[in-house]
């Protein structure tokens, strides 16, 4: 019987890059830039990290394919590098890879890094690229935010809620991020923005404005981890291990077979369902101290407080009006300002999520520090939400 | 034993522009066009072209009879998408005919859409499906802009339940260049109107008019339905004057609400009078180009049954008006708008992959598990729901089947030839369900439960290689 990675895994160093658009650096720089960060709070020497993941998704506007890039980037020299890409999953990928080796005891000591180069594109939004010889045949070529758009069209149908109060709903889970995005100095976007600019904003996909969409920015993330036992031996007394992490990818059910209505994230529900039994978690609404989730689309974030099982089905919309989830409610989510205010380079997004939850369990996190932290957890939400990857993480104090 | 026509269907796109704010537009250096300005034209949209058109008209046509029967298909049009690849194939495919079906493409001159359904009428051999189809491209401020439109009809012709029999026929042909357009070239080249009226209508047509007449055994006065095909007004009365044919006899020119439509346009008329004929009219149906081809056709007592489900009339009411002249000229390429970065994605296709799963894409075929019964698309190594081998998987076609919309949103940010791009799930009411694009959406009553049927579009257009491939898209009822 598997016993899962609770407490097996330690986290001793973190790092996390300027977001934003950073015209002043490659790939190899941020990277860079995480990774110094890193290595300075774990207080080791490069020389101690036995072997490395590495995440980015889209190789064409990053460094390129395989490990190789990173390794050379960070001068790993000789050691096992992996590239990993599961989409938006990336970064909290990286992590589980890194997480194994040591749990196994393969390695002592492993890191995690993930980063992503969104704006050498020449334009906005996530970069244009084929599903597959196949794929391509017969699906539309609709964009990210279309994909979850349709959220909101199977939630209005599912829970009888009008156009007017989803789009009220969802413009306040965008308006409460960049409230929180203001004290985030790594954030990409650091303004408020009115509720009244939120709701009159362009159209992307509907329902779906320009501020109901996260930011596209560049950044790197990365996580030095070890066990409990040899975080100790380094002086540690502070220790963050790993409580769980599960992912979740589609088979193909939601998309050809009836067996999804529309109004949710089926992957989202089994990740969840799979780390609040590896954490030990029973009533994650008491039991989280703060969430950091997957708000590439104001939608999904709204969606997301059902499939973690925080509110109760069809109760997301009065949770967010209520400010269940602000800074300054009962769970606050995107403390930090999430990929709303970071923006979502995708291959760093869940190491820069666990960045947060972090510093808050060690009391780092300066102005946004909240008070009793215990327990954090992270979801990252690949692909679409019919065919997609969850990943979710949950971090708490050893 | 008779042989005729037993069945018919048309297609029209439903895009209209006015031809007003087509003259409006060309105001400043073509006046005289506002003389031209009654009624709308239809045209295709950017996902329509002659090969889509022409399995629409075909769907029509053929309804739910056994498709297994047809032996031939034959598409005629002057605008086929390729020089070499043939666009009936692509139809017989779609159409899920039988492989040993034979296909043949007829082109060359606007008088081929007659001309093929008169070899078929002759031959006499066996079940085949004639189309005409046609997308004719016009020179903005010109004439031909004002009065062509699109569209497809299709016809089956065979020896069971004849609606409509072959009686007699005629063909003419002479070197009489009424216009041209140079292969590869864009835009026709015509020679003056009262000419071409003067010396080809009134005496080449005319001509071979009165040779069906009497290969038919039949005098002008027995006639009751006369169709020539031509953009300019008035030709068609001038023939039937000069031949004698009975005031009235003169076919509907479908130019008010849909446009001249080259080498199908003498087969939209036919389709149009058979849909109103009664047993026993005679119809004399025209065809004009480097001569010209006459067919005699006498309606039976099937006439009546033989309707399709939708008549020309029905389809050219179902027009949309648009909401510029600008979109009709980036749809058919007279201006190239600022479509972004996001454009310039490659849409090469792997002609392997489109041979490997032609019936899953054109024909749109899922795959029913024999053990579960679950319907799905696209089919994989698995069953989706109950992972039985592949092999399990038995074909179920989609194209006819209903649906009802599941999700749906409106996508402004994506790269599409005629924003916003509508797309979400259809739910199909026998179990299948796949995401979509949807078309000919109406947004004031488009939601969550709207009905859908299939309709074939181009699925995306390379440019760089010239090649389009094709896909099935979901369009409310």
């Amino acid at each position: 019987m598997a016993t899962g990675i609770k407490d097996k895994v330690a986290i001793i160093g973190m790092g996390c890059s300027r977001f934003g658009e950073r015209w002043d650096t490659g790939t190899d720089g941020l990277l860079a830039e995480a990774f110094d960060e890193a290595l300075t709070d774990a207080g080791i020497e490069r020389g101690q990290i036995e072997a490395a993941w590495a995440g980015s998704c889209f190789d064409r506007i990053n460094v390129g394919n395989s490990a190789i890039p990173a390794a050379t980037a960070l001068r790993l020299d000789g050691i096992p590098v992996s590239r990993v890409e599961n989409m938006c999953a990336t970064g909290t990928e990286a992590l589980r890879g890194a997480a194994y080796a040591v749990a196994s005891g393969a390695v002592d000591i492993a890191l995690a890094v993930g980063a992503e180069k969104l704006k050498d594109t020449g334009y906005g939004g996530l970069p244009v690229q084929t599903k597959g010889t196949f794929n391509d045949l017969w699906l539309p070529m609709g964009s990210a935010p279309a994909g979850f758009a349709q959220l909101a069209a199977g939630y209005r149908a599912r829970h009888k809620v009008s156009k007017e109060d989803l789009k009220r709903a969802i413009g306040h889970v965008s308006w409460k991020s960049h409230q929180n995005g203001v004290h985030s100095p790594k954030a990409h976007l650091r303004k408020a923005v009115s509720m009244e600019t939120i709701l009159k904003a362009p159209m992307i996909a509907e329902p779906l404005g320009l501020f109901d969409c996260c930011g596209v920015s560049d950044g790197a993330a990365a996580a030095i981890v070890t066990t409990p036992e040899i975080a100790r031996g380094l002086g540690k007394r502070d220790l963050v291990t790993l409580k769980a992490v599960q992912l979740s990818v589609s088979s193909g059910l939601e998309s050809t077979t009836d067996q999804w209505d529309g109004s949710y994230v089926r992957n989202t529900r089994n990740a969840a369902t799979k780390a609040y039994q590896e954490a030990g978690i029973t009533r994650p609404r008491d039991q989280l101290s703060l969430i950091e989730v997957h708000d590439c689309f104001s939608i999904t974030e709204l969606v997301t407080m059902e499939d973690l099982f925080l509110s109760e089905e069809g109760r997301a919309v009065t949770d967010v009006l209520d400010g269940f989830y602000d800074r300054n409610g009962r769970l606050p989510c995107q403390v930090d300002g999430g990929l709303k205010c970071f923006g979502h380079p995708i291959g760093a997004s869940g190491l820069r999520m666990m960045y947060e939850i972090y510093n808050q369990l060690l009391g780092r996190a300066g102005e946004r520090q909240l008070a009793e932290v215990s327990l954090g957890l992270t979801h990252n939400l690949g692909g679409v939400p019919y065919l997609g990857v969850a990943a979710i993480s949950i971090l708490g104090l050893h | 034993m008779a042989f005729g026509i037993t069945a018919w269907g048309a297609y029209i796109p439903r895009l209209r522009l006015e031809r007003a704010a087509i003259a409006s537009t060309h105001a400043w250096m073509a006046p005289s066009l506002k003389g031209l300005a009654q009624g709308r034209r239809a045209y295709c949209c950017w996902d329509e072209d002659v090969v889509t058109m022409a399995v629409e008209a075909a769907r029509e046509c053929l309804g739910r009879r056994d498709r297994a029967k047809v032996a031939e298909v034959d598409l005629a049009s002057t605008t086929a998408p390729t020089a070499d690849l043939q666009s009936s194939a692509i139809v017989a495919v779609a159409l899920r005919l039988q492989r040993t079906v034979r296909a043949l493409d007829f082109g060359g001159s606007q008088r081929a859409g007659v001309a093929a359904l008169a070899a078929a009428l002759q031959a006499a051999r066996h079940p085949a499906l004639v189309i005409g189809s046609e997308r004719p491209r016009a020179r903005p401020a010109s004439t031909q802009e004002m009065q062509y439109g699109a569209g497809a009809a299709a016809f089956l012709v065979g020896a069971e339940d004849v609606a409509a029999e072959i009686i007699g026929s005629a063909s003419s042909t002479t070197l009489l260049v009424d216009h041209f357009r140079a292969a590869g070239a864009s835009y026709d080249y015509f020679w003056e109107e009262r000419w071409i009226r003067d010396e080809g209508y009134l005496k080449i047509g005319v001509e071979a008019v009165r040779a069906a007449l009497a290969d038919a055994r039949l005098s002008p006065a027995d006639v009751s339905k006369f169709i020539f095909p031509s953009p300019s007004k008035g030709v068609a009365d001038a023939i039937a004057r000069a031949v004698g044919l009975p005031a009235g006899s003169i076919a509907e020119p479908l130019d008010q609400d849909g446009g001249f439509a080259g080498a199908a346009h003498s087969l939209l008329m036919l389709a149009n009078v058979l849909d109103q004929a009664s047993p026993g009219e005679v119809v004399v149906v025209a065809g004009f180009g480097q001569g010209s081809d006459v067919i005699v056709l006498r309606a039976t007592d099937a006439v009546v049954s033989a309707r399709p489900a939708h008549t020309v009339k029905e389809v050219l009411a179902a027009g949309i008006t648009a909401r510029s002249y600008a979109q009709m000229a980036s749809f058919y390429d007279e201006i190239t708008p600022e479509w972004g970065m996001r454009a310039e994605r490659d849409t090469k296709t792997a002609l392997t992959e489109q041979y490997r799963s032609s019936d899953q894409i054109n024909g749109f075929v899922a795959g029913k598990c024999s053990s579960c019964g679950q319907v799905q698309f696209p089919q994989l190594a698995y069953c989706v729901n109950c992972r039985a081998p592949g092999s399990a998987l038995a074909p179920v076609c989609l194209a006819e089947e209903e649906a009802r919309v599941l999700t749906y949103t409106a996508d402004m940010l994506t790269y599409h030839p005629s924003p916003p791009l509508y797309l979400g799930f259809a739910q199909f009411d026998v179990g299948a369900r796949l995401l979509m694009e949807f078309v000919d959406v109406r947004p004031e009553t488009f939601e969550v439960g709207t009905r859908l049927r299939m309709r074939f579009r181009i699925k995306e257009r390379d440019d760089t290689r010239g090649f389009y491939r094709y896909f099935w898209k979901a369009a409310p009822t």
